[in-house]
This record gives C-alpha cells, sequence and structure tokens, in this order.
C-alpha cells in the first residue's frame, strides 16, 4: 500500500535511488529523497483534508453542535443565579437552616424584580422540578410582594407628602453627574431609553440599603418598561430600606443639605418613635407561605444556586439531591429507571422476535437460486423503502378492534365478536409493528453473511455423517453468527430511539424513552430533564455503535443489500 | 435448495414446513403494505373491508380519498412542502457527501476513524435526540421554524447515506485510471469530471436516492424543528394519525408507497448495470 | 360566583330560539388596515373548531382584506412553542388561540402581549361595554375570549353489555361492574382529577379546597387507581371522538363541540352524558414582541373576529358558546343540518344541572406539581 503510494506520487524515486547508492538519497530536483516523500505526503493529506473539510464543517454545526448543545443543557443551572443574584450572594453568607433578615431582604428585592420581569415563574417551574410545591410557592409570594412593607410607605408619606413625589427620591439618592446627563437626556427627547441611574457618593454610603432597593427599582423602570425614574414612585422596598437604614444609622441626615436633609431628620425621629413601625420581611414572607420557614426550601434553593448541575441527571435516574446529598425518590415519583428497563426489554424482546423471523428467511433467500432470491428480495426491500408513517398507519388500521385483523379472526370463528383483541395502545401494537418495521434491517446484514458462507462446509459434513440438523447447528450456524451479532445490534440501536412507532401505536404502556423525551421537550417544557434522559440514551447507542464497529467495521455498512 | 431425490419423509415434511414458514414470514412482511391499497380506495369512511369490496362490487369502490389528497390544501401545502425541501437536502448532502468521500478516498487520511465516526454519527444518533439538540441549538440562532432550518437538519441526516454509498464505489475505483489521465495532461478537476465522476456516478445516484426518501420521510426532526410553513408529508400523517384518521391518510400511504416503489426500481437498475459493467471489466 | 349568573343568563338568552335575521352589514363597516403586513400565522386546534374560526370569521376577512391566512395546528403544545420562539428570536405566530389557563401561563411567563381591551375590542352590538360584554371571561390581561366550552363525556348507545342501562352520572365513569368496557380520558390532570374527587364525595364546591391539602392530589389518583386499567389516554381532542367512532372505547371524556360532531354530523351512536362537566375558556393571545406591522394586522384582525356577530356566527358550525353576552341572541341553528344547537351548548339550563367550573388561579398556581405528580402516576 505504501509502496504503491510512492510510486503513485513520485514515480522518478526509484530512478533516485540507483543514481546515487552511497549518499543520501536524492530526488529528480535533488532534495533528499525523505523529505520530498514527507512533502508529498503532508500535500496529499492537506488536499484530502480540504476535501473534507466542508462537509466536517456542516456537519460540526448541523449537528455535532447540536448534540454538544444538549449535553450544555442536561447540567446548565443558570436560571437560580440569574434570577435571584442577590439572594445567592447572600445567602453564601449565612448558613443557618432558615436565614436571617439579610436573605429574606435580598429575596423581597430579587423576587420584585422577577415578577416585574415575569421571570420568577420559570424559576419555580425549574425548582419544582426538584422539589414539588416550589413553582406554587413563588407563583403565590410573587403576587404578594409587591405589597409587602405596604405600612412603612404608608407611614412615611403620611409624615411627609413629598416621598411620593418620584422627584424627593431623585433629589436624595442621585448622583448629580448623573442628574445632569438625564436633564440633557430628557430635553433631547428622541426616544433612547433613559440613562441608567446612578447614585451619590453621600447615599452610597450612608444609606446603602435605600441605594440598593432603589437601584433594584430604578434598572426594572429605565431597562424593562422603558420609563423614567423621575415619573415613577419606588417601590415599598425603597421605603421600608430608608426606614432601616435610619434605624441603623440615625445620623445618617448629617450627609445631606437642604430638603433632602430636613425630610431625613424628620423620618430619623419617626422611625426612633415608632411611628414608622419596624418589618421584617422573614414575617412577611412566612405571613404569605409557611415553607419559607422551613428548611427544606431553603436547602433547595441553596442546593441548586450553583451555575451547574447534576440535578437533571438524578432526576432521570429517579435519584435527587437532598439537604443529606443524594437520595432515591419517593416511589410514587419513581418513573425513569423503569422505562429505561422498558425500553431495554421491549428492545430485546424486539431484536428477538427479528432474530426468529429473519432467519429463516435470510437463509432461504442466501440458499435459492440468484434469479429466485433477487426476486423474493423484493419483498424485503420494498418494506425497507416504504415511509414508515405509511407502515405504521397500515398497522393502526390493521391492529384495530374494529380492523381487518380482528375482523378476520372473527370470521375464523377465533375470538367472538364481544371479545375482539387488543392489538393495539398497548406492548403488542408496539411490538408487532417495530418488529416489521426492523425486519429488514436484520435481514440485510444476515444474508450478506450468510452468502459468504461456502456450501461446500455443510455438504462436507453431512457426507461425514452429521444429519441435516447437526450439519446446519455445528457447522452453518456458527458460521453465521457474525451476522446475527450485525442485524441484533443495529435493530437493537434503531430499537431504543424510536419515537414515532411507539407514540403511535403504544398507548401509554407500549411507549420509550424517547416518547418521555419528546414530552419533557413540548409539554412539561422541562429541557434539561429532556437533555438529560437524551445524554444518558445517547451513551448507551454510542457503546453500541463502538460495539457495532469493533464487530463489523463502520465502513462495512452495507445499505440495501 | 432444491429436495434431493433421495430425500427421507421427515425431510420432506419439513422442506415443505421451512417454506409454509418463509411463506408467512413474507406475507407478514409484505401484507400491511399491500392491503392499505385497497383500502385507499374505499368508497366509505371506513377502514376495514366492507361488504361491497368483498364482494367486489364497484360500487363499494371510489377514488375520493385521493380526489381529496390531490385537492385538499391540507394535503396539498404539505406535498409541495416536501417536495420543496427534500430535492434542496438532498443536492446539499450530495455536493458535501461526494466531496468528502472523494477525500476520505485518499490513501493518507490522517483521523481518519474519527472523521468517519463523525460523518456517519447522523445515522446512529436516535431520531429523538437529534431532534431534541437541534431544536435547542437552531433555536439559539434562530433557524428554527424556517425552512432552511428543516433543509439544514435533513441534509446532515442524509450525508451518511451518501458517504457511504460514494465511498462503496470508491473502494472498487482503479486509481491507475486518475494517474493515467493526469499523466495525459489533465488537470485534478477535469479529471475528476471527466475519469472519476462516470465511474462513481452509480454511488452518488444511489447515495441521492437514500438522501431524498431519508428527507422525505423524515418526521421526527421536521416535527421538532419545523414551524406551520414547514409541514411536510409525513408531519401531516403523523397528526392525522394521532388525532383522527381521516381514510385520506390511505391515499397519502398509497402515493407514499408509490414513490417507494420507483426509487426501489430505480436503484435495482443501478445495480443491475454496475453487474453488466463489473462483468465487462476485464479482471 | 358571577360566572355561574353569566352562564345562567346565556343559557335562558339561547332558550327562545328566535333567530333574528343575521346582519352582515358590519363588513362595510371594516375601517382600513394601515401599515398592516399582509398575511399572518394562526395557531389553533385543527378538526371542528378551527374550520368553525375559518368559516365564521377567518374567510370573510381574508375575502374583505385579501390577505394570506397560514394554519398551524399545535395549540395544544402552544407554550411550548412560544418559549422555542421566543428564545429563537423569531416568532412565526401571530396569534395563537389557548385555553384559559394556558393563556394565564403565557401572560404570567412574558409570552404573550396584555391587551387593552376598551381599545382593541369592539364593543357589543347592543352598546354594552366590553368589560359587560364579555364579562368573567376577561380572566387576564393578555387573553382575548371566544367561547365557553365544557368538557364531557360521549357514550356509545350500543353496548350489549350494559342490558340497556346508559350512563347519567358522572361517577358512571368510575362503575366498571355496571358499565364495562375501556374509557377514554384526557392525560392530564385537570379535569380528571376533578372528576375523581366528586367521585369519590367530595361535594362539587369544595374541590379545590381538598386539592390544596397535601393529601387531596393523592386521594383523587387513588380514586383514578380504581379504572386506570381501563383507560386509554388522549392528548388531542379528535382522539375520543375517533375512539368512540372505531368503538375502541365505550365512553369518554372530551370537549362537547367534537361530540357534536360525532352525533348530529357523522351520526354514530353516540350520546353526552351532562353531569359535572368542565367549564373552561377558549380564546386568543397575542405573542409578545411582534413587530409594528404585524401587530397592526392582529389587532385589526381580532377586533373583526370577535365583535358580536363573528363570535355568534362561530355557534353556527359548532356547539360552543359565544364569549359575549351580546351574541348569545344570535346563536340559532347549525349552518349545514339545520339542527337546534342548545341541546348541545354548554351553557343550556338542561345541561347545567352539574357542573364546574376550572378555577384558573389555582391551576396555573399548582400545574407543574399536579402535573409532575400525574405523570409520574401515569408511567407507573
Amino acid at each position: 500500500m505504501a509502496d504503491a503510494t510512492i510510486s503513485g506520487g513520485l514515480p522518478q524515486g526509484r530512478g533516485a535511488k540507483t543514481a546515487s547508492p552511497g549518499g543520501p538519497m536524492l530526488a529528480a530536483d535533488g532534495t533528499p529523497l525523505r523529505a520530498s516523500l514527507a512533502r508529498s505526503l503532508r500535500r496529499q493529506k492537506m488536499r484530502a483534508l480540504l476535501l473534507i473539510a466542508p462537509l466536517l464543517l456542516f456537519i460540526l454545526v448541523t449537528f455535532v453542535m447540536p448534540i454538544g448543545d444538549m449535553l450544555f443543557r442536561s447540567v446548565e443551572n443558570h436560571i437560580v443565579a440569574d434570577t435571584l443574584p442577590r439572594t445567592v450572594a447572600a445567602l453564601r453568607d449565612d448558613p443557618s437552616e432558615v436565614p436571617g433578615e439579610p436573605v429574606f431582604r435580598a429575596m423581597a428585592e430579587d423576587l420584585q424584580v422577577a415578577v416585574e420581569e415575569k421571570t420568577h415563574t420559570q424559576l419555580g417551574t425549574r425548582l419544582n422540578y426538584e422539589s414539588s410545591g416550589m413553582s406554587s410557592l413563588l407563583r403565590g409570594t410573587g403576587r404578594d410582594v409587591k405589597g409587602m412593607g405596604e405600612d412603612v410607605a404608608k407611614a412615611v408619606t403620611g409624615l411627609d407628602d413629598a416621598w411620593e413625589e418620584p422627584g424627593t427620591w431623585v433629589a436624595l439618592l442621585a448622583d448629580p453627574a448623573w442628574v445632569q446627563t438625564q436633564a440633557e437626556w430628557a430635553a433631547a427627547d428622541d426616544k433612547s431609553p433613559e440613562p441608567a441611574f446612578a447614585a451619590s457618593a453621600a447615599a452610597t454610603e450612608r444609606l446603602p440599603r435605600t441605594v440598593e432597593a432603589y437601584q433594584a427599582f430604578a434598572h426594572v423602570t429605565q431597562a424593562d418598561d422603558g420609563d423614567s425614574v423621575t415619573e415613577e414612585e419606588p417601590w415599598n422596598l425603597a421605603y421600608v430600606a430608608l426606614a432601616d437604614d435610619l434605624r441603623a444609622d440615625p445620623g445618617a441626615a448629617e450627609a445631606f443639605e437642604g430638603d433632602n436633609r430636613a425630610r431625613l431628620d424628620a423620618l430619623s425621629a419617626a422611625v426612633a418613635d415608632g411611628t414608622v413601625p419596624a418589618v421584617s420581611y422573614r414575617d412577611m414572607f412566612v405571613e404569605s407561605d409557611d415553607a419559607w420557614g422551613e428548611p427544606g426550601t431553603w436547602s433547595v434553593l441553596r442546593t441548586f444556586s450553583s451555575r451547574f448541575t447534576p440535578g437533571y441527571y438524578l432526576n432521570a435516574v429517579d435519584l435527587k439531591l437532598g439537604p443529606n446529598g443524594i437520595e432515591m425518590r419517593e416511589p410514587k415519583d419513581r418513573i425513569y429507571l423503569q422505562l429505561f428497563v422498558r425500553t431495554l426489554v421491549m428492545s430485546l424482546v424486539i431484536t428477538g422476535t427479528c432474530i426468529l423471523l429473519g432467519y429463516p428467511i435470510a437463509f432461504l433467500l442466501a440458499n435459492l437460486p440468484e434469479r429466485t432470491a433477487n426476486l423474493l428480495m423484493i419483498l424485503v426491500l420494498l418494506p425497507f423503502w416504504t415511509s414508515l408513517l405509511v407502515r405504521t398507519s397500515a398497522w393502526k388500521v390493521l391492529l384495530q378492534q374494529q380492523g381487518v385483523i380482528n375482523d378476520i379472526l372473527v370470521w375464523l370463528g377465533i375470538v367472538g365478536d364481544g371479545n375482539r383483541l387488543a392489538l393495539i395502545n398497548n406492548q403488542t401494537g408496539t411490538i408487532i409493528a417495530m418488529t416489521h418495521i426492523l425486519l429488514p434491517f436484520m435481514i440485510l446484514p444476515l444474508y450478506s453473511v450468510m452468502k459468504g458462507i461456502p456450501k461446500s462446509y455443510v455438504r462436507a459434513a453431512k457426507s461425514l455423517g452429521a444429519n441435516d440438523w447437526t450439519a446446519f447447528w455445528r457447522v452453518y450456524f456458527p458460521q453465521s453468527v457474525p451476522g446475527i451479532g450485525a442485524g441484533s445490534i443495529l435493530c437493537f440501536i434503531l430499537a431504543i430511539g424510536y419515537y414515532i412507532t411507539p407514540e403511535l401505536v403504544g398507548g401509554t404502556k407500549g411507549v420509550f424513552i424517547s416518547n418521555r423525551i419528546a414530552y419533557h421537550i413540548s409539554d412539561s417544557l422541562n429541557w434539561g430533564l429532556a437533555a438529560a434522559l437524551g445524554t444518558i440514551l445517547l451513551a448507551v447507542v454510542m457503546l453500541l455503535y463502538w460495539a457495532y464497529d469493533r464487530l463489523v467495521g463502520i465502513d462495512n455498512v452495507k445499505l440495501g443489500g | 435448495m432444491a429436495l434431493p431425490v433421495y430425500a427421507s419423509t421427515g425431510q420432506r415434511v419439513w422442506h415443505y414446513a421451512f417454506r409454509v414458514i418463509c411463506g408467512l414470514i413474507f406475507f407478514y412482511l409484505i401484507a400491511p403494505i399491500l392491503v392499505i391499497i385497497p383500502l385507499s380506495f374505499n368508497a366509505q369512511d371506513f377502514f376495514t373491508f366492507t361488504p361491497e369490496m368483498l364482494h367486489l362490487d364497484p360500487a363499494g369502490y371510489s377514488l375520493k380519498h385521493y380526489h381529496d389528497f390531490f385537492n385538499n390544501i391540507d394535503w396539498q401545502l404539505p406535498l409541495w412542502n416536501s417536495l420543496k425541501i427534500a430535492p434542496m437536502a438532498t443536492l446539499i448532502a450530495v455536493a458535501l457527501g461526494t466531496l468528502a468521500a472523494v477525500g476520505l478516498s485518499q490513501s493518507h487520511v490522517p483521523f481518519k476513524g474519527a472523521i468517519m465516526a463523525i460523518l456517519i454519527s447522523p445515522m446512529i444518533v436516535p431520531l429523538i435526540i437529534s431532534a431534541a439538540g437541534m431544536y435547542f441549538f437552531y433555536s439559539r440562532i434562530g433557524l428554527q421554524g424556517t425552512y432552511w432550518g428543516v433543509v439544514l437538519a435533513h441534509a446532515a441526516l442524509g450525508i451518511p447515506f451518501v458517504i457511504i454509498t460514494v465511498t462503496a464505489t470508491l473502494v472498487g475505483f482503479d486509481k491507475s485510471l486518475t494517474r493515467a489521465a493526469s499523466s495525459l495532461g489533465a488537470g485534478p478537476l477535469r479529471t475528476f469530471w471527466k475519469v472519476q465522476m462516470p465511474l462513481i456516478l452509480p454511488g452518488v445516484v444511489s447515495g441521492a436516492l437514500f438522501a431524498f426518501i431519508t428527507s422525505f420521510d423524515e418526521v421526527v426532526v421536521v416535527l421538532f424543528m419545523g414551524a406551520a410553513g414547514q409541514k411536510t408529508l409525513p408531519w401531516q400523517m403523523f397528526t392525522g394519525l394521532r388525532e383522527q384518521i381521516s381514510p385520506t391518510i390511505l391515499a397519502a400511504a398509497v402515493v407514499l408507497i408509490a414513490v417507494s416503489i420507483f426509487m426501489l426500481a430505480a436503484l435495482e437498475m443501478i445495480r443491475r448495470r454496475n453487474e453488466r459493467l463489473r462483468g465487462l471489466t476485464p479482471a | 360566583m358571577r360566572i355561574t349568573k353569566l352562564l345562567g343568563s346565556a343559557a335562558l338568552a339561547l332558550l327562545p330560539m328566535a333567530a333574528p335575521v343575521l346582519a352582515q352589514d358590519a363588513a362595510t363597516e371594516l375601517p382600513p388596515c394601515d401599515g398592516c403586513s399582509d398575511s399572518m400565522v394562526i395557531m389553533s386546534w385543527g378538526g371542528a373548531y378551527q374550520n368553525s374560526q375559518l368559516k365564521a370569521y377567518v374567510e370573510p376577512y381574508q375575502a374583505l382584506t385579501g390577505i394570506t391566512v397560514t394554519w398551524d395546528e399545535s395549540s395544544n403544545e402552544a407554550i411550548a412553542k412560544l418559549r422555542a420562539a421566543q428564545e429563537a428570536g423569531n416568532m412565526p405566530y401571530d396569534l395563537v388561540d389557548v385555553e384559559g389557563p394556558d393563556s394565564q401561563r403565557a401572560c404570567d411567563e412574558g409570552l404573550a402581549a396584555e391587551i387593552d381591551f376598551d381599545e382593541a375590542l369592539a364593543p357589543g352590538s347592543d352598546g354594552s361595554s366590553v368589560e359587560d360584554d364579555f364579562g368573567d371571561s376577561l380572566i387576564n390581561d393578555c387573553f382575548v375570549p371566544q367561547i365557553y366550552f365544557s368538557t364531557t363525556f360521549g357514550y356509545r348507545t350500543d353496548v350489549a353489555e350494559w342490558n340497556g342501562q346508559t350512563p347519567d352520572d358522572i361517577c358512571d365513569i368510575f362503575d366498571t361492574a355496571t358499565f364495562p368496557g375501556k374509557r377514554s380520558l384526557q392525560a392530564s390532570p385537570k379535569k380528571n382529577l376533578e372528576w375523581a374527587l366528586v367521585c369519590d364525595g367530595v361535594p362539587a364546591d369544595q374541590v379545590y379546597d381538598v386539592l390544596d391539602t397535601p393529601e387531596g392530589v393523592d386521594r383523587a389518583l387513588a380514586k383514578l387507581d380504581t379504572i386506570k386499567d381501563d383507560v386509554i389516554w388522549w392528548t388531542a381532542g379528535a382522539e375520543t371522538p375517533q375512539l368512540l367512532a372505531d368503538k375502541e372505547v365505550v365512553m369518554g371524556s372530551t370537549y362537547n363541540g367534537r361530540l357534536f360532531s360525532v352525533i348530529a354530523e357523522e351520526k354514530q351512536p353516540v350520546a353526552m352524558l351532562w353531569d359535572y362537566e368542565n367549564f373552561d375558556f377558549d380564546g386568543w393571545i397575542v405573542p409578545a414582541g411582534l413587530d409594528e406591522a404585524r401587530m397592526n394586522r392582529v389587532m385589526h384582525f381580532l377586533r373583526f373576529a370577535t365583535d358580536t356577530q363573528r363570535l355568534a356566527d362561530q355557534a353556527k358550525y359548532i356547539a360552543y358558546g359565544p364569549a359575549r353576552a351580546s351574541s348569545q341572541p344570535l346563536v340559532s341553528t347549525h349552518i349545514d343540518l339545520g339542527i337546534e344547537m342548545a341541546p348541545f351548548m354548554p351553557t343550556n339550563p338542561d345541561n347545567m344541572k352539574n357542573y364546574l367550573v376550572n378555577n384558573i388561579e389555582w391551576w396555573s398556581d399548582h400545574q407543574d406539581e399536579v402535573e409532575a405528580k400525574f405523570q409520574a402516576w401515569l408511567g407507573q
């Protein structure tokens, strides 16, 4: 092989060899033969790669990257950290089972933002995969969060109705430079979004919680709603934060001047004498739903606050990540292991039936005269070439209680008209239809292996005294085993990934893991779990593919006989 | 497999029993496909043989389901979509696939095994997984629910078939022919079109047939990837089967069977031609 | 509960059956649509329902404007399709038909645009305001209602094993001794759980209170367990009629309009069981983030398609109650069959001796949890 290539690439190579028997071998152009050969080889490699490159690139983009995306989605878990950034940060500093006030305050801010951006429902859906009840918890509290701190806001505005004015807040908290740019923006009136709010140094230092709460409000108002902070009254959260700041730092007013100082002084006094009540977010959350006071809720949030999670994979094998590590799910929530087992068992049954039905056919075809075999081969190839949907429709029509098969059975008197067989919407339906669909994939490899078995072997066995059965079983059958292996792996690979046929004829008991994947993609929208289930299935298939490659060699795949 | 004259009674019984068994299996293979052909001419909206049909009464048969298939927009639109998607997917698959197969048949291809495994993978990976991955990824890049999204996905699924069939013809390709061509002064392109292409054409054509039928019959990926504007014939059949089975599905099925028979005949012709050519070439 | 009153009055309005001559003059009032796209993609349910929309207002609208309409029959996967489209940043749909709870979900997740009903919709032909005319069917800020429908049971009238008895009580569904045979139920907890609890002795007005308790769902599933082996589960509304017609099942739940098609149009030996049928709304949502031209077109269409006359017209093709009170008096007979629609209407008092109203808020809060439990139960 290598020899042929050398002579092919460099016809003058041999000449060079004879020309200089003593020194280094030179090619015709005087360069050393070794270098010349290497260059030629490199050029050949490059040419081959250039020819392959477009397709490889195409497959990478249209096929491999999608599979990669699926792998990524099966571990990706950005949603908690993205939706509740403040809570996740605050939880890191608070290891207690049910965290303290700072975490609840962060949660109130995050949740208020999430409600405005309508992302809390998605977060609830996500967390509900891990712990039942999280979805209604977040939806319910999401409705309540806006009203939290209403008492405080009322007390503050009751004290001085200037606090209802958006301008009061801007004057108190805004950075003078921002006020300047904001005024220019307002004058320009060019429909661009308002410049992002920036707080003054004094406010940031003395009223840190207020600034944080106001920033959250400003971000939603400006970026999401496209409004101006100069026209919107801040959330209750800001009032609560301001009261809390003044309670913690009664002298904060001294950092401000003019009206701001006067209002803050008045407010500080009201906070001190209890006119403005002290409220606890923790209490307000627990009032909204008792679950906020339970360690379980927070352990779920803590466990799934990381950006990547094994949660979906655990879920895919009926496990879950609890506070004490990995544990089994409740028996009534376990479905996937059972489904994997069912998929494997049914695929095995289908493969087995294919062997039983395919072997005689392949044997017959391999031993008939060429002309007859070719003719009969059409009976195998026509189903092979016929659309999967056509064959499935045929079975759906045939297997019905009022279908052709039951009609014939009733007509033959095998079953009574009242006891028509249930052949569809169950495992029987899936097995009958899928065996039919996969049978050609068994027959074709078997046939090509059997074609290669010399007839003289069996004849020799018989002439040595073996009877028909012994000759077949001891001599012929062992030689056909590679065909069975190839056909079985092919059938099995195709069977475990099937979706359409089980979906249409399988009912609830005759469906495969694929149907569950499809369900999670288009009905439950649990894409992470769909991706994890898909990845596990893919791993199984890849293992079989590798075995097939070992056994048959992927280069030897033949199509259509 | 003829029965020898000296066969014992047991052997005779087994010989015929075996043929009966094989006959039954052949029946199982082909009957479901054949049975829907007469059923599609049912004058009633039933899925079984009516008494009129069993008595071969012409009144029991009609073309109304075909009439519906060819006149109803619910079926015509998907048919046209299929006919718009499949050829384009085939074209892409064949163009890129043939080029790559020629590349793969060179003597020194680095990472040949790995490359081959990647190129064949769309055939091995279960369709539901390909569909899921493509749905996720094509959504990200804005191709989900578009014509080109479906075409690219179908092309990817058809490529392994092109690779396999074309590589198979290239295995038997006599390299001295290209060498002869280049020694006679033909450039690589000219050599490819004038020498190599005609010889591997049967492989390219069968690959194209496979790629076409892959796209034309494909339902899982288009179900996830497509939007209303890309509804194909198999998609329409799937929805029909899952929801309400109208007998028009049987007419559609018979049309698809006709397509399969045509494809099968075309492949058989290519195979015969190959055999003839091979017979003529001196060993 | 105002809905009860509304349904009652709607039913009364249906009774006299004084069919006024249908005014077709609204067509000439259609204002021009400036800056509008010239095509729409509408997602709906397919089958008889989509056909009623096509005949009652889509075809008339197309005749008036000349725009093209493409249908996508994937409303039972509407939320998934919308979410994928939103993620892709490429929204292929202009208008999506969904049930009430799905509209709530789409609205909560920001998938649907909020609509100013007073501005967007036409007032009632009797002069009533949009709010009064639609009443309780305006369940959230995104949902433009079309019809009331109910989910109820149909059964075959020719089952020999029943010895001449016919089911007349919802709990006959669970009585496999008297009524042997397969049943078809929706592969979803919604409605099934309510029926199971009612038949487990829970008074109808306490169903959601019981479901709210930790044991409630388990109790309902335990009741469903008693017939689990006799159930074929469906996902599309057309399946039960098909299964009934094919004798694959002897009784099954589906939307009342679908049963109308089987009974009145296909003349199958099927009858309807009106007991504790479950009321819900169906209507339009507009995907969030459409560009201006498409938005203008959709709004222009919506105003036309949900006016008093058009909603009444829809009831000529399918047995669903129009969501507008002002449309009710205009409902009469089926357009092709000439059959009185009243006996098939969910709002007929004869059909409303016992009924349930889908609690949209409860379901949108608990859908995720209950769906997961139900699917696990189904898979075991």
